[in-house]
């Protein structure tokens, strides 16, 4: 009787810690660093084909054009 | 190159929630999540000021730090990104955030909370580039098409300014330069006349 009561509490037991395994979902965790997919640049694209001063040329204009001071003189 | 930034010109922005719209429709934001908002300090009582807010992309990201799964990201042009397979929607990096800017869909029965979902400066996410997964998880990737955040584009009176922190730093100190200060700021002076000629403000105004 006093196995069956052990055999059954252990049973119990590593029923219980089976919920305790870490799932590993992105690889190796350092805590404070990403752990995600990596990310392309915005330049790295057909559009401008990785040239980062013509994408920078770009979003400057667009930023510019925001001054309306410099649009209207 | 500089870091992308935002910034707000109280004396312009009108209220209009043109910025929200823009952004609710550009990246279709899904009903109950608002990446962006505009907030009004006494609203109704003269002198009241409204600011647009959306997540800041600060330089020293709070809510990166308290992520207990490490999915923030900063990428070269300092814009503060997610990646949402990862993000468990513990909703830390809310209580960590100053704006408020996380926010949450409301995912299954029961009012559960689903992936944080926040401002991207219109960057997309950890997805290829204009990839149809991009867009339903983060959103469109204005950035990659050389272009800017839809709100800041979009705005009519040109009150939030996007971009390089640098330009647009510029270009608002060359609009106070110009303004002036006081009645001579575009706009309240203009509407109301000069501060002797206005009634006292009444107390009671609500944020």
């Amino acid at each position: 009787m006093r196995r069956v009561a052990l055999l059954v509490s252990a049973g119990i037991a590593v029923f219980m810690l089976a919920a305790c395994e870490k799932s590993q979902v992105a690889g190796p965790d350092k805590q404070g660093r990403y752990q995600g997919k990596n990310d392309t640049a915005p330049w790295d694209n057909e559009q401008f084909k990785g040239d980062r001063n013509a994408w920078e040329k770009a979003l400057k204009e667009r930023a510019l054009s925001q001054n309306e001071y410099r649009r209207t003189n | 190159m500089a870091r992308m930034k935002f910034l707000c010109d109280a004396e312009r922005c009108i209220e209009c929630n043109g910025c929200v719209t823009a952004c609710k429709s550009a990246n279709e934001v899904p009903w109950g999540v608002n990446r962006r908002r505009v907030v009004t300090l006494n609203d109704g009582v003269p002198g009241e000021r409204s600011v647009s807010v959306a997540c800041m992309h600060c330089s020293d990201a709070p809510c990166m730090a308290v992520c207990p799964v490490d999915c923030f990201y900063r990428t070269s042009e300092g814009v503060v990104l997610h990646d949402k397979d990862l993000c468990i929607g513990c909703g830390y990096c809310f209580y960590a955030c100053p704006f408020g800017a996380p926010q949450y869909p409301q995912a299954g029965a029961f009012g559960m909370r689903g992936k944080m979902d926040k401002c991207t400066f219109c960057a997309g996410g950890p997805e290829a580039d204009g990839s149809e997964k991009e867009f339903s998880k983060y959103g469109s990737n204005r950035l990659a098409e050389g272009k800017l955040p839809a709100c800041a584009e979009m705005c009519s009176t040109k009150a939030l300014l996007g971009g390089d922190g640098d330009v647009i730093a510029d270009i608002y100190r060359e609009r106070v330069l110009n303004r002036g200060k006081g009645s001579d700021v575009w706009g309240w002076g203009t509407a109301y006349g000069k501060p002797e000629k206005q009634a006292a403000p009444s107390a009671g105004g609500k944020s």
